[in-house]
């Protein structure tokens, strides 16, 4: 274990800030700052920004700090515009989308879920806005659009849970409220209502992605950190021209486990996990209440939950301890 | 025998921590080692003892079948094969075949020359996994409080768990992990997407380069944590959500034995809030 094991970086190169690719058509709106932070360098790269501005990053900040400002108000109004009880109630405070009442009208009196429906519009049109971001940027330097697919899928999540849901029930009063617990609360309460979400099967596949994720951003973080000392993270010119690195790093998995995967593959099993847990989650949310009504049902007609259920154990009570009586 | 073209170069002696040479030798794409002779054994045993368990069981359906921990009256006793011995002496092989993959993983390091990032990671998730069948049980007096080894039958414990403790969703060390998955995957998605969006560009453009990552995610954020920072910053968020994930299964009854909802109702009443 006397070896160098490459955790923090140990020796820093302090010079002038880079100013980043160079854009022809991009002179209406420049990159803004740029510095060098030495502690931030004991992690990742010292240098914090520069950002670029622009139409849609500027208008994508300015609807969001609405939508966030709107939902905080509300919530303030709640507690009687009182700071000290802001704080000591904020986890518990909410802002509710419209009550049943109002199927999928546009807008409910403001108080009732309006303001809701004016909060929700502007956080999604904010978030759309920095998807065309990201996509523009990713354009304007010539880069695939991985990172815009990769969004897609995450605000595939987000809208069948805000909209195309509620939508499909006929009511926006299906849609997730604004606040800690209130959301938290809703989750619980959607896996009750519909008979237990484990039995759905693509809330199965959602965790096994959600899982799988975490389990592989482990193995290639800590494989590409173990062979640091040959160049690994250079992963780019390891793609196209193999090193020692790309070479040691494969054998080690083959050895281990039989199979391998690429330099650059092994980017490809990462985008496509991470990728399929928001796509097959939001499927799973998408069919709740919409197609199936009660998962236990679903899974007892399906052959993967027993009628009888003495077949599982009875899981005891873990609150009482077994020490002493 | 080697099969990737540059594999056979890399096929030294060496590196072992326990054996020496005696069994430094593949079969197929496998490293054996000590630890892959032990690691069978365990193996062998565990696969053998689920479908003889399973054989006894109600049911072959692969989602249903279940090997059931004792009945909490066994406390931490030894229980009989068909009342939950069989569970545990399956937990015993499967900590034994996790722990030789490991010791196996630092010997493939030692052989090739890398950092023991690897197995460290791993040893995180069996730690995890020793936590939920084996410090919690103990904690809590009984075999009894592991979970089942079954597709489903997994899950309906966790549920069944989860409600005795009011609303899991409210167990704060269970926020931080849920928190860490989901951030871990978000990175995820980036840094595959940002690596395979600079090898395969738009149609005419030649590859990019780390220049030009760095420039997508500062233009876009305000800062690119790099090429080397990526991969600790992903396994600092993977490691941490598997940690997260064990503590907030050891804090429930070891530590408190009552609803998450009211645990938070506490903490408000105990602050002294000056104003409201």
């Amino acid at each position: 274990m006397d070896n160098y094991q490459n955790i923090i970086t140990r020796v820093q190169v302090m010079g002038h800030p880079e100013p980043g690719i160079a854009i022809a058509d991009d002179m209406a709106f420049e990159r803004k700052g740029g510095m060098l932070s030495y502690w931030v360098g004991k992690i990742g790269n010292a240098q914090l920004g520069p950002i670029y501005l622009g139409f849609l990053g500027v208008a994508s900040l300015v609807t969001f700090m609405l939508g966030f400002a709107i939902i905080g108000f509300n919530m303030a109004a709640d507690v009687g515009w009182n700071p000290v009880l802001f704080v000591r109630e904020f986890f518990w405070l909410s802002l509710d989308p419209p009550g049943p009442e109002y199927g999928l009208q546009v807008l409910p009196p403001l108080r009732e879920g309006g303001w809701f429906m004016i909060a929700g519009f502007l956080i999604t049109a904010s978030i759309i806005l920095w998807w065309f971001r990201m996509y523009r940027r990713a354009k304007a330097l010539g880069l695939g659009l991985h990172v815009c697919y990769a969004f897609a899928a995450a605000i595939w999540l987000y809208l069948v849970l805000g909209f195309i849901r509620p939508v499909m029930m006929g009511s926006w009063s299906e849609a997730v409220p604004w606040g800690v617990f209130p959301h938290l609360d809703w989750t619980n309460n959607f896996s009750i209502v519909y008979g237990n979400l484990f039995w759905n099967p693509f809330h199965m596949l959602s965790i096994v992605f959600l899982y799988g994720s975490a389990l592989l951003f482990a193995m290639h973080g800590a494989t590409i950190l173990a062979v640091t000392r040959y160049g690994g993270e250079r992963e780019i010119e390891q793609i196209t021209d193999r090193g020692t690195a790309s070479e040691r790093a494969a054998l080690f998995w083959r050895w281990t486990m039989g199979f391998n995967a690429s330099m650059e593959s092994i980017h490809r099993w990462a985008w496509w996990f991470a990728m399929l847990t928001t796509l097959t989650g939001g499927i799973g949310i998408l069919i709740t209440g919409t197609v199936v009504d009660d998962w236990t049902l679903w899974g007892m007609k399906h052959g993967v939950v027993p009628e009888d259920l003495s077949w599982w154990p009875i899981t005891p009570d873990s609150t009482v301890s077994s020490w002493g009586n | 025998m080697a099969l990737l073209s540059f594999e056979r170069k890399y096929r030294v002696r060496g590196g072992t921590l326990i054996g020496g040479d005696l069994f430094d030798f593949w079969v197929g794409p496998f490293y054996v080692g000590f630890f892959g002779i032990a690691g069978l054994f365990f193996i062998l045993v565990g696969t053998f003892l689920i479908i003889y368990g399973a054989s006894q069981g109600p049911t072959w359906n692969i989602w249903m079948l279940s090997i059931n921990p004792p009945d909490i009256s066994y406390k931490l006793a030894l229980a009989p094969m068909a009342e939950g011995g069989l569970w545990q002496i399956i937990t015993i092989c499967a900590l034994g075949a996790f722990g030789c993959w490991a010791l196996r993983e630092v010997e493939i390091c030692r052989k090739l020359g890398m950092g023991y990032h690897v197995p460290f990671a791993f040893s995180v998730a069996i730690f995890a996994f020793a936590t939920l069948n084996v410090f919690r049980p103990l904690a809590l007096g009984a075999w009894g409080h592991g979970f089942p080894y079954g597709i489903m039958s997994h899950l309906n414990w966790v549920w069944f768990t989860g409600y005795q403790y009011g609303n899991f969703h409210y167990n704060p060390a269970h926020m931080v992990a849920i928190t860490f998955f989901f951030t871990v995957t978000f990175a995820l998605a980036l840094h595959g997407g940002m690596v395979l969006s600079a090898v395969n560009p738009q149609k005419g453009e030649t590859v990019k380069s780390p220049e030009h990552e760095d420039t997508y995610f500062r233009d876009t954020i305000g800062y690119s944590i790099g090429t080397l920072g990526i991969h600790r910053l992903g396994l600092f968020l993977a490691l941490n959500a598997g940690f997260w994930s064990a503590v907030c299964i050891i804090i429930s009854g070891p530590v408190y034995a009552g609803s998450w909802i009211d645990w938070w109702e506490f903490i408000r009443e105990t602050i002294t809030w000056n104003g409201a």
